[in-house]
């Protein structure tokens, strides 16, 4: 699978606190209604811990579940 | 919807309908799609649609005398549009077209004989239609030339007669036309038409041509009927014998579907109410530009749209119910793709306001909930669009919020108190008064704070429906079936469908049974009522509050749309939840149906209008006052509902019962936490609850993870309950949380794959 790359995935300014480590943009895979995505996110590199901007949530994010909900 | 409803629905909307013009032009002129072209001043558009259509154009559009005028829906306001002098004005003005190219040959010959308008018209269609004919005649057009210059002008005969040679029609005049030339022509040719009066005359045989398709004792041979002088009429009896020719050398029946040949009543509706008189425009000579064009603009460019006019939802998808019906079936057909039709399917508010207002009585609530059904019963059903308020309905159902109890004191039940989980959720305090004012009157009054179930019917879901009826039922046989009184009109319908066996009774009628409470404060204003739309049907219902009101001395004032016709606030249907969007532009709408403030009976109504800052009164507002300035209380947010709920639950227990405290608090309820004008905003915005940032800061507390932000400090943490992602950015604050913004996300983050 390849791995999709979204300009609103900018989480610039914020760093993993559990870590203290800068966020580093990363494959995760995403699933919704059966579907599975691979999208080059912002993930601490020590803990995984994956994070989804506003901007990515209400925009593209928002638009891709209903795309799958009418499937 | 199997292919049989489809073609039902669509034939019972009828905007595609033909004008009433075009039905009644012999010929089928499209007078509405010309007039709206010559109402812009394109002349040569306008030109080429009376082309299309007519035989010999330069001369008939000069000559016709118009019998649409007399059908034609402007009639009645002002008189009908002058579509004989528009046409003369086009014709005078607009660039000739070459004629139509004729269809490929179909190797059949035929004839006519005699060169009056009705001979040329028919000639014209046979060419036109690829037949080999030849027009046997003493003079083309002999009973056009005695006309005025000014009717027709030079040249224009010539023109449309190198147009018939150019269809590919031999002409042979100097014939002439008598009884050898017709037994030849009957012998060589594949059919025949006789346009000679004359000659139809001296044949003793002959008689009158058969009226549906022109025919007579000889076959093959077909006649156009004697003494005809409306030049329209001669050209529509030549289109008759032409179709007719083409049928009987085809050897398929002359006789099967020929009624919408000539006129014919259309079955469309023009609503003209709104439509100001304006008289033709009649010049003295011919039309200039200006009154052409000013002619022209009269036109109502007919169509129906009834339902579109009167509905925001029905207007927002752009087409009318005929297109929206086969929109659904072609959704319902989808193996694999995308149905585009979802969120229209699911965002009508099941009002019934397009049924009363359709000459048709188009159900598309009907429709559309038939189609949520499907989608639910296929698993097809997007499960984003009533999630919410699914959610909503089964917090009100559930242990924080639902109560049913006999009165205090009491161990049976007479009647029994049915607020309705809306009324609970915007105001508690009148559900309070009204229960103990209840109490008062008539004695052994139990309480069920339960949601009617209306939300499960609206989502599509019957099972879910069923379920939850069957709840309301037990509980209210455990009480020993009493009279239910309600006051939602929602609540009143869906009980009442529901729980057929039970005595549902409205607290309208009771109130003008008993009288109006002593609380009832006596008023000398006007205002505006709003009639929920469940409603619409319950003339009682609907009398009783006006006779309320006036009894209260309210003056009261009915908006455009009222009573049987009344408008959704935007919530029906739960199209709030599933289009949330187009629900704000519906209370918008109807915010604006009235100047004065409203007076409604419905939660939900009164929370709409309030939410666009509209002043709205509940009707409980008038009969149990005690707060400053009702109608401008604003709409409480998404967790205040359950907040509300839930405490009218707590205190009602304590007050009442004197039972002490709840089932015991889930811990994330104790998570202290406050918000910012933006976070509140945002979480109204995006249906985001206090409980589920509650969840997400008890995760956080107990995992330590967040991210940091370097520049504010704030924390960003995550958390998913169910479904449903929640994000929360807080900072730490006094001992608890103070949150800035909050949003969410369905898609699951299954994982780094690092
Ligand atoms: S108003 Fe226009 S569209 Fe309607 S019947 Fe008259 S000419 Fe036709
Ligand atoms: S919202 Fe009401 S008026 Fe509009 S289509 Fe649906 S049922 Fe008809
Ligand atoms: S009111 Fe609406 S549904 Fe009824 S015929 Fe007219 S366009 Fe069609
Ligand atoms: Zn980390």
């Amino acid at each position: 699978m390849s791995v999709i790359k979204v300009p609103e995935a900018d989480a610039a300014g914020w760093k993993c606190d559990t870590c203290n480590a800068e966020l580093e943009q990363l494959p995760v895979e995403l699933e919704y209604l059966d579907s599975l995505f691979n999208v080059e996110l912002p993930v601490c590199p020590k803990c995984d811990m994956v994070l989804i901007p506003e901007n990515l949530a209400l925009g593209k994010m928002n638009q891709v579940e209903h795309l799958l909900e009418d499937k | 919807m199997e292919q049989a409803e489809l073609r039902k629905w669509e034939h019972k909307c009828i905007q595609e309908e033909t004008p009433q013009c075009t039905a009644a032009c012999p010929l089928h002129v499209d007078a509405r799609t010309f007039c709206s072209l010559m109402g812009q001043r394109r002349w040569d558009k306008a030109w080429s649609v009376l082309a299309r259509t007519l035989p010999l154009p330069g001369v008939l559009a000069r000559l016709c005398d118009a019998p649409c005028r007399n059908e034609c829906v402007r009639k009645d306001a002002g008189g009908g549009i002058e579509i004989g002098l528009l046409e003369r004005f086009c014709a005078d003005n607009a660039k000739p077209v070459p004629p139509p190219r004729p269809l490929p040959s179909r190797g059949k010959s035929t004839a006519v004989l005699g060169g009056d308008l009705a001979g040329l018209c028919a000639t014209w269609e046979l060419a036109r239609r690829g037949f080999d004919v030849t027009l046997y005649c003493t003079t083309p057009g002999k009973d056009l030339l005695g006309l005025p210059q000014a009717t027709l002008p030079e040249g224009v005969l010539e023109r449309e007669l190198e147009n018939l040679a150019k269809l590919g029609a031999k002409i042979e005049s100097d014939r002439a036309v008598d009884e050898a030339l017709l037994n030849t022509a009957l012998e060589e040719k594949d059919a025949v038409f006789l346009a000679s009066d004359a000659l139809a005359e001296a044949l003793s045989d002959l008689g009158d041509p058969d009226e549906l398709t022109l025919g007579t004792g000889r076959s093959g041979l077909f006649a156009a009927p004697r003494g005809e002088t409306s030049p329209i009429l001669k050209a529509a009896a030549g289109r008759r014998a032409a179709n007719s020719m083409e049928r009987f050398t085809q050897g398929v029946s002359l006789v099967a579907n020929r009624e919408l040949e000539g006129p014919y009543k259309t079955r469309l509706y023009t609503n003209i109410a709104g439509e100001e008189p304006a008289p033709p425009v009649i010049p003295d000579g011919g039309y200039n530009e200006v009154e052409a064009r000013d002619e022209a603009k009269r036109c109502l460019q007919c169509e129906c749209m009834e339902c579109v006019k009167n509905c925001e939802y029905l207007k927002h998808f752009k087409s009318y119910p005929k297109v929206y019906v086969r929109q659904i079936y072609n959704n319902e057909s989808i193996v694999m793709g995308t149905r585009q039709a979802n969120t229209m399917i699911n965002s009508c508010m099941l009002c019934g306001l397009c049924k009363e207002i359709c000459p048709e009585d188009f159900p598309m609530a009907e429709v559309c909930l038939q189609a949520r059904r499907t989608l639910v019963d296929t698993g097809t059903m997007p499960p984003s669009a009533h999630e919410f308020a699914l959610r909503d309905m089964a917090f009100a159902n559930g242990p924080k919020a639902a109560l049913v109890r006999h009165a205090p004191g009491e161990d049976s039940s007479e009647y029994v108190f049915f607020p309705g989980c809306q009324l609970t959720a915007s105001d508690p305090e009148n559900v309070e008064a009204a229960y103990a004012d209840l109490r008062k009157r008539l004695g052994k009054v139990g309480l069920m704070l339960l949601c009617c179930s209306a939300p499960a019917e609206w989502s599509g879901r019957q099972a879910l429906m069923n379920e939850a009826m069957d709840d309301i039922k037990q509980q209210w046989k455990a009480l020993g079936s009493p009279r239910i009184i309600v006051s939602c009109p929602t609540c009143l319908k869906t009980l009442r469908q529901g729980l057929p066996e039970a005595e549902v009774s409205s607290h309208w009628s009771l109130f003008r049974a008993l009288g109006l409470p002593e609380s009832a404060a006596g008023q000398n204003t006007s205002l505006a009522i709003n009639d929920p739309c469940a409603a619409r049907h319950d003339t009682v219902l609907l009398e009783d509050v006006r006779d309320l009101l006036e009894q209260l001395g309210v003056s009261v004032v009915e908006p455009k749309l009222s009573g049987q016709y009344t408008e959704c606030c935007g919530y029906g249907g739960l199209l709030d939840s599933a289009n949330p969007e187009l629900g704000k532009a519906v209370r918008e709408r109807r915010s604006k149906a009235a100047e004065e403030d409203f007076v409604t009976y419905c939660a939900m109504c009164r929370d709409m209008l309030a939410k666009t800052g509209k002043h709205a009164l509940h009707f409980y507002d008038l009969l149990y006052p005690g707060r400053e300035n009702a109608g401008a209380r604003p709409s409480p947010g998404y967790s205040a509902r359950r907040e509300n709920r839930a405490r009218l639950k707590e205190k009602l227990l304590a007050d009442l019962w004197r039972e002490a405290g709840q089932a015991e608090k889930a811990p994330f309820e104790s998570v202290a936490v406050e918000f910012t004008e933006t976070a509140l905003q945002n979480m109204e915005e995006r249906r985001i609850l206090k409980g589920d940032v509650q969840k997400v800061l008890l995760q956080t507390q107990k995992t330590g993870k967040r991210f940091v932000h370097k520049e504010t400090g704030h924390f960003l943490a995550s958390h998913r309950p169910v479904i449903v992602t929640y994000w929360v950015e807080y900072e730490e604050k006094n001992g608890g949380f103070l949150v800035h913004n909050t949003w969410s996300h369905r898609m699951h983050v299954r994982g780094a794959g690092s």
